[in-house]
């Protein structure tokens, strides 16, 4: 690996984590907004137009508050706990591919690494976040913040495998864990307009990974590890200032990775109409890629405008006793199709 | 109180103190919960965060100084507790409003009735998760607390309802004003209704859960929708009419279940019926005066005291020193949207109650809380808490 290479890797890496978080500083505008729509209210207005500054505004104030640790917490682990969660929040990025390959002085633009298990490697990730929630839970020696933590690592883990299970469809039909092939077996249509993405012939295996996505991202109507009728805040009660907005950022990161691996696996990722000068076929993969995970953003909000919340036992109930049957059903169904395709 | 509740060493239980500052207990409630793991083994309210004193301050107002604080007791249906308290003295004097006034007494306590199951709707709502609802019932109910505004002057603590009528003549066109803001409000209803009603989760988590029997809820003294929705058909509007409620024709919601899922049904049809009866007062709004021709007791109206000595004189001594009631004591009770609210009030023969004592409908219905909840998980002691609609105000009085 030459110096540029290396050089130009890291310059990549820095771009990406500081797009990643203006996106999640404006998801978290963007729920406002849509929220605010929905229930009507305006939601933000004040600070720039439609409110537009308004996430510089709160990181301003949550990077000044002050920061307040409770007696007798676990001081490691309460410290940590936030740094896991954002960094395992982050980290899943480093495999998600945003456009077809683009090669730029030898390395790819789009991409920070093409793991062959990328697949494999974002669940596990975002697994990891867990950790984050249930030491948080753990280590600040408040009874609602143990709540929080042990419900979200049940849920979590409950719901990690229901998910890992309902993608296992996408795997089959595509023969592959590396997510820029996934993305490629998408290309083209039938018949020129239907586009040969995986949401069609893997309906199920899409509902089940949407939810069970949902709930891994603790959302509505799966927040029950924040629920704030109940626990308060849940996991994060003791914390403030700047540890607080990085649970804060995790959480919309996550959101973001799970928008970005349902349009890659079954939205055809990238894939769109590409027209006009170089320059514009180069971005418009972009541009595609993006409102499509713009979309299944509207769509968690939609979902948070609109329903009540589970009950912790429902919520298992659902996971198991539903979700998981069903993820297995698609598997077993996709295999026969793939089996009798192969003959 | 905190001793007790301490589970002895070795017993795996947790004790968590749920409020005062909790998002919803409603207000300042404290609830002493023993936990093994969500499940709660005990639940013990622990109330009088919010003790105002109000039933004693009465004793050094006059009676219609002590209007004004009556509406602070429960502060999401301000009228009603007007309404009753009026009535009760008005009963010590021997005197019976113009039915003009009794009319317009019926149709805001309605309004007020709606107002405060909307406030209920919206924060139970909330608790279960469903947060739209609750800006969506206070969108609604701010139409209703403008046509307070229009009518008394305040939009919460309105003291509108005075011994012998009404404070003041409704503003020109304030009918038609009601008659608009009651128009839209079947539609906003059904949007309620198609948020929650058969929405499988909001059901999931109501049915079935926080069971109060019917025998319980007499027992507990348990009154209003929470009553009716154990299957206690009791209410005072039909069963013991007060201000021409005999005239109105409307139907009383009963639920045999007992589960949150009734008391939401129940508190839903309510607002339907508490419509219809502002309709008939609307289109059957007698005319003539607001205020019984009583001159010790009313203030003089208009433009009288400025021509008139006579009236210059009552109004002082009105003001100054209050009217005598003549001695008795008296206990008169409402319908609140809480359940039956009742006033004691004593007096001596002065300008000032001896005693007034408040019975107040949450303070009974919260007793129930506990059977509610205890071996159910925390979630739903949540949903529990707000299907009794509970008013910690008037609670702790």
């Amino acid at each position: 690996m030459t110096t540029t290479v290396l050089l130009f890797t890291l310059l990549k890496v820095i771009v990406i984590v500081f797009v990643v978080l203006t996106a999640v500083a404006y998801a978290v505008w963007f729920e406002r907004k849509v929220v605010a729509r929905l229930q009507s209210r305006w939601g933000p207005t004040r600070v720039g137009p439609h409110g537009l500054l308004q996430p510089l505004a709160d990181a301003i104030k949550l990077l000044t508050k002050e920061d307040i640790t409770p007696a007798n917490v676990f001081r490691l682990v309460y410290f940590l706990a936030p740094a896991l969660s954002v960094i395992t929040a982050l980290l899943a990025f480093a495999a998600i591919p945003f456009g077809p390959v683009t090669l730029v002085g030898g390395v790819d633009l789009f991409q920070i690494a093409n793991l062959d298990i990328g697949v494999l490697y974002i669940l596990s990730i975002s697994s990891m976040g867990v950790y984050g929630i249930a030491l948080a839970g753990w280590s600040s020696n408040s009874k609602y913040a143990l709540l929080g933590g042990l419900r979200s690592s049940a849920q979590m883990i409950s719901y990690a495998l229901a998910a890992g299970l309902s993608l296992v469809g996408v795997l089959l039909l595509s023969g592959s864990l590396n997510l820029r092939d996934i993305v490629n077996a998408q290309a083209g249509a039938t018949w020129g307009f239907i586009p040969h993405w995986n949401i069609f012939p893997q309906l199920l295996g899409f509902f089940c990974f949407l939810t069970a996505a949902i709930a891994q991202t603790n959302r509505l109507p799966f927040d029950l590890p924040e629920a704030e009728s109940e626990l308060v805040a849940g996991y994060h009660t003791e914390y403030s200032s700047m540890k607080f907005a990085m649970f804060f950022m995790a959480e919309y990161a996550n959101m973001l990775t799970v928008s970005c691996m349902v349009t890659l696996l079954f939205l055809g990722g990238w894939h769109g109409p590409v027209f006009g000068p170089a320059l514009l076929q180069t971005m418009l993969p972009l541009l595609w890629f993006s409102l499509k995970v713009l979309a299944l953003l509207f769509l968690y909000i939609w979902i948070r405008g609109t329903l009540p919340r589970f009950r912790y036992d429902q919520l298992m109930a659902f996971g198991w006793k539903f979700l998981f049957p069903l993820a297995l059903v698609n598997v077993l169904l996709t295999s026969l199709i793939v089996a009798y395709r192969a003959d | 109180m905190f001793q007790e509740t301490i589970a002895p060493v070795g017993k795996r239980t947790m004790i968590l103190n749920m409020g005062p500052q909790h998002p919803s207990t409603h207000g300042v409630l404290h609830l002493i919960l023993e936990l093994d793991g969500e499940t709660i083994l005990k639940a013990t309210a622990d109330i009088g965060f919010l003790h105002t004193g109000i039933e004693k301050t009465c004793e050094a107002k006059t009676y219609h100084q002590a209007i004004t604080l009556t509406e602070r007791i429960d502060y999401l249906c301000p009228l009603t507790n007007n309404l009753c308290y009026v009535l009760a003295v008005e009963k010590l004097l021997g005197l019976e409003p113009p039915s003009r006034a009794q009319w317009m007494r019926v149709m805001l306590n309605e309004l007020t009735r709606i107002g405060s199951h909307l406030v209920w709707l919206g924060t139970h709502a909330n608790d279960i998760g469903a947060t739209t609802v609750l800006l969506y019932c206070f969108r609604e109910r701010e139409e209703i607390l403008n046509l307070f505004e229009a009518v008394s002057g305040q939009r919460m603590m309105t003291s509108y309802f005075r011994v012998g009528g009404l404070a003041l003549e409704p503003p020109a066109g304030f009918l038609k004003r009601v008659e608009k803001v009651m128009a839209t409000f079947p539609d906003h209803i059904d949007e309620y209704e198609e948020l929650l009603t058969r929405n499988r989760i909001w059901m999931a988590r109501t049915k079935s859960v926080g069971i109060l029997t019917k025998e319980d809820a007499l027992d507990f003294a348990v009154s209003g929708p929470t009553a009716r929705a154990s299957g206690i058909d009791w209410d005072l509007r039909r069963d013991n009419p007060y201000s021409s409620y005999d005239k109105f024709s409307f139907r009383v919601p009963l639920r045999a279940e007992g589960d949150i899922y009734a008391r939401y049904i129940v508190r839903m049809e309510e607002m339907r019926e508490s419509l219809k009866i502002v309709r008939q007062a609307l289109e059957g709004m007698p005319e003539g005066p607001i205020q019984v021709n009583a001159p010790a007791v009313v203030l003089p109206q208009g433009d009288n005291r400025k021509t008139e000595m006579e009236a210059l004189i009552q109004q002082f001594k009105i003001v100054i020193d209050g009217f005598c009631v003549p001695p008795g004591e008296v206990y008169q009770a409402v319908e609140s949207p809480r359940g039956e609210m009742g006033y004691y009030i004593v007096s001596d023969g002065t300008a000032h109650p001896y005693r007034v004592k408040v019975r107040s409908p949450s303070f009974a219905n919260l007793q129930a809380l506990p059977r509610l909840a205890e071996g159910r998980l925390l979630s739903d002691l949540v949903a529990c808490i707000g299907s009794i609609d509970i008013v910690l105000g008037e609670i702790d009085r």
